[in-house]
């Protein structure tokens, strides 16, 4: 038997597996995201579950990243005499890279564990058949929305990251030099552009995507009782987390495409 | 008796998962305003005689009617509109864990009718009436027993007054006296006239209170069909064995 002909590892058979069922499911709720009814009253409940409740985290997670990233920068740029950098350098590996990333990932921890257990949940306890019973589709109504959701949140918890993570920065610099306020938010934003904040933001509208499409598909599509509910559960956060990541690298090298200027 | 007599007709339906068929060339039909049991040993294919009938599940073979709609070959949009005329009790209730009782039986009716949320409130409370369970409206599901969660389920599924009722397993996991509420409440439908049930059950004393029509299933096949008094009369060992269990369980308590 030759090499082309030799079926395929298990593990690596799985793995596309997923990532069809991952992407039709995807494709298909964008189809079905267009179409009536809109379920505005599901979405904002989902923003507010997803967005709202995830502020706490993101907001801590911001600050103490701004905290971490102010010392490390402290220690480089002292070397070189370039103390008063030090806002702006925060403030451009924070918005440009740091906070959509760390944002996308804390979300697919909390947001896509709880979406992957709740549908899973859901499908075990026949909930999605009672929907569909009640003539409601549940796909629509569970799915969509949420995917909807991830992608109206993710930018609003990345500024909010970013905006916390430049305040732990303020607090980390202002216990060491004692700088006021308004001359390191001055500093920070000085060498702050277009391509340096906006692209990096709206990309996490893809990262909010790819979280609630995977979380959901594993979610919506459980089978095994309570060890399935833990299984969607788990794949939720590693696939949506692995994805992320690595559309990340693309998104980041079609930013450069499109804005040269921000290419460092 | 024509088309339109029958609410329900199974017109030989195959259905077979992973290769295994469930249900090889199922057909009976259920007239209109009557209550129809289906008996038959765990994996004959009940439960998923009730999911075809809904929709959920689409046939490998023959045709499925709903008041006269052939539902499995029907798309999303006009399934939806079939599924508005039927009402489905689950074995486990599948209550909205994250709703209120009354949240539960107001979802149809906010996502289905223009009725002002006074209105919604009203018939909630009316449903939940019906079941004796009005005083329960604020509570969540999972503070309930099995019972009152099965009555909650029964009063969601009436909440847009189906003309089909499917019910799943109403007596599984309750105690005689539950069971026999429940049977109860199927049984004032019945009465009532208006509304066309499916049981799907192992309970024959619920047969005989409820059924105006029994079909007992067997190895994918309909094994016999009849009022339970003439399956009483029928010399089949299994349909015997069905018939009688009940006796045997009494004897062996």
């Amino acid at each position: 038997m030759t090499s082309s002909s030799r079926p395929m590892p298990g593990l690596l058979r799985s793995l596309f597996s997923q990532a069809g069922s991952i992407g039709s499911f995807g494709g298909r709720a964008i189809l079905v995201a267009f179409r009536p009814p809109f379920e505005f009253r599901e979405i904002v409940r989902q923003i507010y579950m997803i967005g709202w409740r995830s502020l706490p985290l993101v907001a801590t997670a911001g600050l103490a990243i701004g905290v971490v990233l102010s010392m490390h920068t402290r220690a480089t740029m002292e070397r070189f005499g370039a103390e008063a950098m030090i806002p702006a350098a925060l403030a451009i590996a924070l918005l440009a890279e740091t906070g959509p990333l760390m944002t996308g990932l804390l979300v697919s921890g909390r947001v896509g564990a709880g979406i992957g257990a709740e549908l899973g949940g859901m499908r075990v306890t026949e909930q999605i058949d009672a929907l569909e019973s009640l003539a409601v589709d549940s796909f629509h109504h569970l799915a969509v929305t949420r995917i909807i959701a991830c992608m109206i949140a993710m930018p609003i918890l990345t500024t909010v990251m970013n905006f916390s993570g430049l305040v732990g920065g303020f607090l980390s610099e202002t216990a060491v030099s004692n700088v006021s306020f308004q001359l390191y938010f001055r500093q920070a934003f000085a060498g702050i552009g277009f391509t340096d904040y906006v692209p990096p933001t709206l990309k996490t509208i893809v990262f909010g995507f790819i979280i609630g499409t995977v979380s959901s598909c594993m979610g919506y599509t459980t089978t095994g009782g309570s060890e399935g509910i833990g299984r969607a559960s788990t794949r939720s956060v590693v696939f949506s987390s692995m994805l992320l990541i690595v559309v990340n690298v693309l998104l980041v090298r079609m930013i450069f495409l499109l804005f040269p200027e921000g290419a460092l | 008796m024509t088309s339109t007599d029958q609410a329900i007709r199974f017109e030989d339906v195959t259905k077979a998962f992973d290769g295994r068929p469930v249900l090889d060339h199922v057909s009976f039909d259920v007239p209109r305003g009557q209550a129809c049991c289906i008996l038959g040993r765990s994996g004959t294919g009940k439960s998923v005689t009730l999911k075809l009938l809904l929709g959920l599940l689409k046939p490998d073979q023959g045709k499925i009617y709903v008041n006269d709609v052939q539902i499995d070959s029907l798309g999303s949009a006009a399934l939806v509109e079939v599924r508005k005329t039927i009402g489905f009790l689950f074995q486990y209730s599948a209550l909205f864990d994250s709703l209120s009782v009354g949240e539960n039986v107001a979802f149809p009716l906010r996502r289905h009718t223009r009725m002002s949320e006074p209105e919604i409130e009203k018939c909630v409370r009316e449903r939940l009436g019906a079941v004796g369970l009005e005083k329960e409206i604020e509570r969540m599901p999972l503070d309930l027993s099995g019972g009152m969660r099965k009555r909650v389920g029964l009063a969601r599924a009436l909440a847009l007054q189906p003309s089909i009722l499917l019910v799943d397993e109403p007596s599984s996991g309750l105690d005689p006296i539950t069971t026999r509420e429940i049977d109860n409440l199927l049984g004032d439908l019945k009465t009532a006239g208006k509304t066309t049930m499916v049981v799907v059950t192992h309970n024959v004393p619920s047969v005989r209170r409820i059924g105006d029509k029994v079909i007992i299933l067997h190895e994918g096949h309909v094994l016999a069909e009849g009022t339970s008094k003439e399956l009483d009369r029928n010399t089949d060992v299994v349909v015997q064995q069905f018939m009688n269990s009940e006796a045997e369980v009494e004897h062996a308590i």
